[in-house]
């Protein structure tokens, strides 16, 4: 097994019981890639970010995490990844009736031996890193969805994770929020190695943070192109491809 | 060549329809806004079965118009595809070209159709399995709760202290104004029922017993759970559903951490603490509903009053109630939770799940309190 290998995809079949979303589906990220998940709505990007998160069972093929298959593995194993990923959902996903620092200590203290103490301030500086400081005593509901999804992210880095997933991080953003999340995104991913797989149809982000990218197709329910961004714009395999990343060009 | 000429309804009608040999022109003229358009279709959809193959515009006459206008010719338009008839729509305004090649831009259908029609043995058998799967996942879910429980006796149960206290707060003290109106007049109602009954034996004074056996043994354990379903397991299913909305329930799994345990065990031992207390009170306040009939609408003397209720006071009684209103503690907080941890992942089904868990609380308070009836008929209490 390559040891530069993240995540490793193998003949995937992604769907909810008889409906399925992708078949056949092969794939490899590598560490300290920004990996993009692209293609167009209700194609099954979150529910790709669900079966690498093991929180859908995949219906047939591997998905190994570092090292561990999540197709074969136990509850433990599986549980052992979740604590190495984090995770920002579409939706920020924060837990409304806690405050911005309780939900980032929450994981900490199921998971870590910290004092109360220490965890505060790590939920501090947790916020901190995200710009979040003196927001620890603000609820969900008091901020702004943009902030929203910056305590999000605060929360996904609780553990120093090894993979961190973004589902959709600038939908419902300002260009100024989004260009900043982006940002901020390359600085973890150069800061702390962090390798970071994000689910985006914004095309600014793909081309500034992506190196390494897959694009899925709801019609063939497969995957229709693999690389670096840049490369697929000049050198589209396809038209679908060609029109996405032009935004809707013929060529 | 002789030309028939049908108008749609009076002479100067802004929607004209000419058949000339095997081409229909359809003529628009003057203001075409909210046009009723069904008659109109019916009446083209018979000249195409009669023999026309090409299909004409004519809109030199046409001033304003309105989405009535493009729905006409929308629908035209998809009876001359499906009749194979020729048409161009060169002579429309371009405005209205461009839409309608909007409108036929897309002819892809949705991949996956929600409700096909099937045949009655299937869908039958579709019922059964779908009857099959839920009480395979309730029975999941009740043996969680059970590992709940263990977790939480064994003392490594992860629920939050804040939470519990929070859920106790919403359904004891919150609960108590709203209990203690309605039991003191479900009291009320019945001493009045009773009354009427027992004063054509001159034994009015009975409905002391009444109430107090009514309201102890049964009633004030149903008003407390039909209150309780109604107030608290709707809560429950309504904000945990709308965290599975907002992908809450994903992030507590991802960081490992249990539903049920986090969730389910506040809520549970929660409303198992609240609610025989509450009955006790909705006891306490149907016996004075009761007292108030007596005392102040039937003259009864207030002193004798009280001596037939507490003669027909009884323990056993008493105790079959607060273990009513137990099961129904119970009952609530599952199928609250079990609606709002099965809820969808739009609003709408949490507006579902929040109906759902109402309706199967109160079957099953009812289901029950017969077996808890029949046990007890057969043991004697
Ligand atoms: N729990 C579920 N059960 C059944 N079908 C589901 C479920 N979740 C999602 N789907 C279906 O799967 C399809 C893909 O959903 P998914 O959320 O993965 O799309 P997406 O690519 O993330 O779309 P978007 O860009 O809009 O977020 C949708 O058509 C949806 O109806
Ligand atoms: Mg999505």
């Amino acid at each position: 097994m390559n040891k530069n290998i993240a995540i490793d995809v193998r003949d995937l079949t992604v769907g909810y019981g008889d409906y399925i979303l992708l078949h056949d589906a092969t794939y490899q990220v590598h560490k300290g890639d920004i990996f993009i998940i692209m293609g167009g709505s209700g194609c099954g990007k979150s529910s790709m970010l669900r079966v690498l998160t093991g929180l859908l069972p995949p219906q047939k093929g591997d998905v190994v995490i570092n090292g561990t298959n999540i197709a074969t593995a136990s509850a433990e194993e599986v549980q052992k990844i979740r604590e190495k990923s984090g995770i920002l959902y579409q939706s920020g996903a924060l837990f409304s009736s806690m405050t911005l620092a309780e939900n980032i200590a929450l994981p900490l203290q199921q998971y870590s031996d910290y004092s109360d103490e220490t965890i505060r301030e790590l939920a501090h500086l947790k916020l901190a890193l995200v710009g979040l400081t003196g927001f620890d005593d603000f609820y969900p509901s008091e901020i702004s969805g943009g902030m929203k999804k910056r305590a999000g992210l605060a929360r996904a880095l609780a553990f120093d994770p090894d993979i961190v997933y973004f589902d959709e991080p600038s939908a419902g953003l300002d260009p100024i929020s989004s260009h900043n999340l982006d940002e901020l995104i390359l600085e973890l991913n150069q800061s702390l190695g962090t390798t970071i797989v994000v689910v985006t149809h914004e095309l600014d982000s793909i081309f500034t943070i992506g190196n390494n990218s897959i694009f899925l197709d709801a019609g063939s329910k497969t995957i229709l192109a693999h690389g670096d961004p840049k490369e697929l714009l000049k050198n589209p395999p396809n038209q679908e491809v060609y029109q996405f990343l032009t935004r809707g060009e013929k060529k | 060549m002789k030309s028939k000429t049908i108008t749609s309804s009076k002479n100067l009608s802004p929607v004209q329809i000419q058949q000339k040999g095997d081409v229909l022109l359809l003529s628009f003229n003057g203001n075409i806004i909210n046009y009723e358009s069904q008659d109109l279709l019916k009446t083209i959809q018979n000249s195409f079965s009669r023999g026309v193959n090409h299909l004409d515009f004519q809109t030199d006459f046409l001033q304003d118009w309105d989405s009535s206008l493009l729905v006409i010719l929308y629908e035209v338009l998809r009876m001359a595809k499906s009749n194979n008839i020729h048409y161009s729509l060169t002579s429309l305004p371009d405005n209205l070209q461009q839409l309608l090649n909007l409108a036929f831009a897309v002819d892809r259908k949705p991949s996956h159709s929600q409700s096909e029609k099937l045949p009655v043995i299937e869908r039958i058998g579709q019922l059964a399995m779908q009857f099959y799967g839920q009480t395979i996942s309730v029975l999941k879910y009740l043996g969680a709760v059970g590992g709940g429980v263990w977790r939480f006796l064994t003392a490594s149960s992860i629920m939050r202290k804040t939470d519990f206290l929070a859920a106790l707060e919403e359904c004891g003290p919150q609960a108590l104004a709203i209990v203690a109106l309605i039991s003191f007049l479900v009291g009320l109602i019945l001493a009045f029922v009773g009354a009427v009954q027992l004063q054509t034996f001159g034994a009015q004074i009975y409905v002391a017993s009444l109430v107090t056996i009514g309201m102890c043994r049964i009633m004030g354990a149903i008003m407390v759970g039909i209150i309780m379903a109604g107030r608290t397991g709707s809560a429950y299913a309504a904000t945990i559903g709308t965290m599975q909305v907002n992908e809450e329930l994903d992030a507590l799994q991802t960081m490992g951490l249990s539903h049920i345990d986090f969730l389910v065990m506040p809520r549970l031992f929660s409303l198992l603490i609240a609610m025989p207390i509450l009955t006790m009170l909705a006891d306490f306040m149907g016996m004075m509903g009761g007292a108030f009939v007596g005392v102040f609408l039937m003259n009864l003397p207030y002193q004798e009053y009280w001596k037939y209720a507490f003669n027909a006071f009884n323990l056993s009684n008493f105790s079959v109630g607060i273990f009513h209103g137990f099961c129904f503690g119970f009952i609530i907080a599952i199928c609250g939770c079990y609606c709002g941890l099965t809820c969808g992942r739009n609003a709408d089904s949490v507006g579902l799940a929040t109906t759902r868990s109402v309706v199967t609380a109160i079957v099953w308070m009812i289901v029950v309190t017969g077996i808890i009836t029949v046990i007890c008929q057969e043991l004697g209490i």
